[in-house]
């Protein structure tokens, strides 16, 4: 395979992995594999902001100590941290002339033989969402035409990331669906059961459990599901409705 | 002609997108009943395999559908949800495989004679179908099934986009419509658990083996066994 070939199967093969349920962190702990085969470093690892803004490490191209330092040595400092806030690439050809610049960092990489870092950054519905690394262990950059790849493999991190979280999004929701359709059913069942026990009809019955939940300052649903499972008495639910008003228990 | 057809569909995709348009997934039926030549369609939500709601409008037909499958425990739409794909039964009078023997006479009796059952996929689940039928036999042409697809997928972006902006707890209004006795199966499943001992669903199927061996709905079987007329033994 010509090396073209290459960059072509390797963009078709993540695309295709970016589907309904995969995992995001296997996928862009793969992209980061990738990276390493198609572009001239020896490591490569993902930066992501958390919530908070702060980065985290979230993938990198193997899980050798040296590479993950490399990431974490980089929360307050360094290319990752400062192509992320600025939102451009960031690139260190000899990080021992960039001591100055990332002293904690370069001492770091530098220890661990690393000699040069191009960073690029992540961007996500136009905001910064982080950074991909790629370390080098000799001095100097990139090959120039090399840079779109590095940014392209960034995009495809970046896309894998809003999927996961528009995935995410939609399991809560259908989640939230279901137990919303299975609670209407679990409130009509309670009321039969309740009705059956009390030898009330089940329009009594709904009233009844209305104001215990009510009194309990409870979810109806939450009640109907307890005294469906036998978490919850039917007499306490029908004895706490007696002449005085007061729950029992 | 295809564009006539695809300006349909668009139109149900911006009912879609709007959201907010109460008549939205009624808009997406009645573009699939305007597409595939159909008597009637209706979208079925369902969880765990079982019907929880009907939505879409009203229609007799689907109604009908509705009811015989939670009647029997056996029909397309809840062939299509167990087995993730389309299910297409172009004559119920004479069909290719011989599934669903009672539901198939029930349907053909009441006028039901082709039958389309496309589920709501979002994600790894289906969260309904989308039923389609027809009063004469006759086949999906490839070009209507496409369009099916098409909006078996809208409908399922409608209706999570509807219960995204609910109240937490609770069914989008525009999701909650349910057929009126169904409430009363459910009623009459708790109190047959408490006559008979016995768990919820080992008490749904006696309810339900009891319509069938008696020759009546289930809603009337359930009415009676609300109202007390009925007491199931065990």
């Amino acid at each position: 395979m010509t090396r073209e070939e290459r960059i072509v199967a390797t963009f078709v093969e993540l695309a295709d992995a970016i589907v309904d349920d995969f995992d995001v962190v296997e996928f862009l702990h793969h992209l980061a594999e990738r990276c390493v085969e198609l572009l001239d470093c020896s490591e490569a690892g993902l930066l992501l902001a958390d919530a908070a803004g702060a980065l985290r490490v979230m993938a990198s191209s193997s899980e050798r100590a040296d590479a993950l330092d490399l990431l974490r040595a980089q929360a307050e400092e360094g290319p990752g941290f400062e192509c992320h806030r600025r939102g451009t690439p960031v690139l260190s050809e000899d990080l021992l002339a960039d001591h100055a610049r990332w002293p904690a960092f370069t001492s770091v990489a530098v220890e661990r033989g690393f000699r040069s870092v191009h960073a690029v950054p992540m961007r996500v519905r136009g905001e910064a969402a982080g950074a991909l690394n790629l370390f080098r262990v000799v001095t100097g950059r990139i090959d120039e035409r090399d840079l779109p790849l590095a940014q392209g493999m960034a995009d495809l991190a970046a896309i894998a990331l809003l999927q996961e979280r528009a995935a995410c999004e939609s399991r809560h929701v259908v989640q939230q669906l279901q137990d919303a359709l299975n609670s209407r059913v679990i409130i009509e069942q309670a009321k039969g059961i309740l009705s059956e026990r009390a030898h009330i009809g089940v329009d009594d019955a709904f009233a009844r459990l209305r104001a215990y939940a009510r009194r309990h300052n409870r979810r109806l649903g939450d009640i109907a599901r307890d005294l469906v499972a036998g978490r919850l008495d039917a007499s306490s639910v029908d004895a706490s409705t007696s002449s005085t008003g007061r729950p029992r228990n | 002609m295809a564009t006539d057809r695809w300006s349909i569909v668009r139109k149900a995709i911006e009912a879609a997108v709007d959201g907010a348009d109460g008549s939205a997934i009624e808009s997406v039926c009645g573009a699939a009943v305007a597409l595939l030549s159909l008597k009637g369609a209706g979208v079925c939500l369902m969880v765990d395999g079982e019907l929880r709601g009907s939505v879409g409008g009203p229609d007799r037909g689907i109604a009908l559908l509705n009811e015989l499958q939670l009647t029997l425990g056996e029909g397309p739409s809840l062939d299509a949800w167990r087995l993730g794909g389309a299910v297409l039964e172009p004559d119920l009078a004479a069909p290719a495989l011989a599934r669903w023997p009672v539901f198939s006479v029930a349907g053909v009796r009441s006028g039901v004679r082709a039958v389309f059952a496309l589920p709501l996929h979002l994600g790894a689940i289906a969260i309904g179908v989308l039923v389609l039928y027809r009063e004469r036999p006759g086949a999906l042409s490839a070009d209507e099934l496409a369009y099916g697809l098409v909006l078996a997928e809208v409908a399922a972006q409608l209706i999570l986009a509807l219960q995204a902006v609910a109240e937490p707890d609770t069914l989008h209004a525009l999701l909650s419509e349910q057929p009126a006795h169904w409430a009363e199966i459910h009623q009459a499943t708790g109190i047959v658990s408490l006559q008979l001992t016995v768990a919820l669903d080992e008490a749904f199927v006696r309810l339900r083996a009891h319509a069938f061996a008696s020759g009546r709905p289930l809603r009337e079987i359930a009415r009676d066994v609300v109202d007390r007329r009925l007491h199931l033994d065990g």
